[in-house]
């Protein structure tokens, strides 16, 4: 077990050195939180039908997404690209530990750091300017923290299989793009899920991409009750075995034709 | 200055010819690019379908403005690359080479790539504009037809101008500026909508500060036929993409001040 939290907690020390990079990336969160409230403001201003998520809870939606939002599988560690471009990737074979378990423990920590980093900034300066709303109740926010280590785990079980696949691709965007395209409309971070077509909800619960951020989300702010969160961790915790089988077979398909590039 | 175009044709001609080499790697990257971002456009459509219209606009207008902005953007981004990769230049001294060479540093840096998978965004763009003008019924007269090149040419120009003033604060901080992606990125969100829909002081920033509006929402306006609620006339809509060249023009201008200042990190 050593190994593991000792990567992580390097990486975090190593991460939270950019703090300039963090402030940057802080303040296109904020300017791209505020377009798409008001966005979302416009449209709830167009119609008088109910709609099934209030503006208010929108809005909070929209920055809890920016708060969480490093926590997600949008983006390839770009430590582990080059490890896979430069041929590095051996170094990391000749590592006494596991190697699922040691990339698997790299991506948690890659994408922790910089949400911790953010996400308190973010609640105070959306939570007191902004209308970022709190959680419904104590409830729905241990909920909500209890559901965000699940979607954590889920996140990083996908990660991982998309980081391996880099073994085949080398250049390998091609399977981080379609999969974060997908990721990022189906999760929730582009339009709420609530608001799409009814005929799709039961599809879209099912699916793993809700889990990670829109659940979550409506866990905090009630529009799911508390109780909620039994289930839906049990099937992130489904989803995130299955990812995790999934990835160390192909993993161990990976490594047996493994051939490192450059010298 | 012919001479200049010459010279910069032969940088692209390189360029093009580099990346052909890898010609399935190119598709593949061009696709995905087509999809990651026009899966934004689906979550545009989601939205239409709840609201059904935002403050009166309906989907097949909103898409116009979706169009045009991600087909000039499409345009900055590929040509802009030079710039992208300056701030990394700077600090590893390599800029010093382009300035030993007597022609103009900008010129030279935007001949180092175009980058040919952009066109990804620009094809899911056109396709978009496509659909959104035939179920207007939009009649393309040679003046629309002409008012529409316009308006991309000068948004490309502005996205363009904003990447250079990105690279020009390089020269000062060494780092580049992410920040800077709010205007890019975040002027490419949201200009996909009509500006009209925005509070007032975001509404000013992006019409005085930054010309977005002069490049998406006052032509488009135009080409719709559309009256203005802000109340601008029908010639100041057809001329405004006129400023987003401006803006490059004193972005260039503004690169060049940066340049004087500029101190090799000499390693």
């Amino acid at each position: 077990m050593q190994p593991y939290l000792a990567i992580l907690s390097a990486r975090f020390r190593m991460l939270l050195q950019y703090r300039a990079a963090a402030l940057g990336g802080f303040l296109c969160q904020l300017f791209w939180g505020l377009i798409r409230t008001m966005i979302f403001t416009a449209f709830y201003a167009s119609t008088d039908a109910p709609q099934p998520i209030s503006l208010e809870q929108v809005i909070t939606y929209v920055w809890l997404g920016q708060a969480m939002l490093a926590l997600m599988p949008y983006r390839m560690d770009r430590e582990m690209r080059e490890l896979m471009r430069s041929g590095n990737v051996v170094y990391e074979l000749l590592k006494p530990v596991d190697l699922y378990f040691f990339w698997y423990s790299r991506n948690v920590a890659s994408r922790v750091a910089p949400v911790l980093l953010r996400c308190f900034p973010m609640f105070l300066v959306a939570g007191l300017f902004l209308g970022l709303s709190g959680p419904a109740s104590l409830a729905s926010a241990l909920a909500w923290l209890a559901a965000t280590a699940g979607a954590v785990l889920l996140g990083c079980a996908i990660a991982n299989c998309l980081a391996i696949t880099m073994m085949w691709t080398v250049v390998g965007d091609g399977a981080w793009q379609l999969t974060s395209a997908t990721l990022w409309l189906l999760s929730g971070m582009i339009v709420p899920l609530p608001l799409f077509p009814d005929w799709m909800q039961p599809v879209l619960s099912m699916l793993p991409f809700g889990m990670m951020v829109d659940m979550p989300f409506r866990l905090y702010m009630g529009h799911l009750p508390p109780e909620a969160v039994f289930e839906l961790v049990g099937l992130q915790l489904m989803w995130a075995l299955a990812f995790i089988v999934f990835g160390r077979s192909l993993l161990s398909l990976g490594l047996r034709r493994l051939v490192v590039q450059g010298g | 200055m012919r001479d200049g175009f010459r010279l910069y044709w032969r940088y692209i001609a390189i360029s093009l010819r580099g990346q052909m080499q890898y010609r399935a790697s190119f598709l593949m990257l061009s696709f995905g690019h087509f999809l990651v971002t026009g899966i934004e456009f689906l979550g545009l459509v989601v939205l239409f379908h709840r609201f059904e219209n935002i403050r009166g606009w309906q989907l097949h207008e909103v898409a116009l403005f979706y169009a045009v902005v991600n087909i000039a953007f499409s345009f900055a981004d590929a040509f802009s690359t030079g710039f992208d990769m300056f701030a990394g230049m700077v600090k590893n001294g390599h800029f010093d080479r382009l300035l030993l060479r007597p022609r103009n540093t900008a010129l030279q840096l935007a001949g180092q790539e175009l980058t040919l998978r952009r066109a990804g965004r620009m094809l899911q763009g056109l396709l978009v504009l496509f659909w959104a003008s035939t179920s207007l019924g939009v009649v393309w007269t040679a003046g629309k037809i002409l008012l529409l090149v316009l308006t991309v040419f000068g948004g490309a120009c502005m996205f363009f101008g904003i990447f250079v003033l990105q690279a020009t604060a390089a020269f000062w901080t060494i780092e580049s500026l992410e920040v800077m992606n709010a205007f890019t990125y975040g002027g490419v969100e949201t200009a996909q909508y009509p500006l009209s829909i925005y509070r007032t002081w975001f509404r000013k920033f992006f019409t005085y500060v930054i010309p977005l509006a002069c490049v998406s929402y006052f032509p488009i306006l135009a080409v719709l036929e559309k009256e203005d609620v802000l109340g601008s006339s029908v010639l100041f809509q057809c001329l405004s993409p006129c400023i987003g060249i401006l803006f490059f023009l004193v972005t260039l201008r503004l690169w060049r001040v940066g340049e004087r200042h500029y101190c090799s990190t000499g390693s």
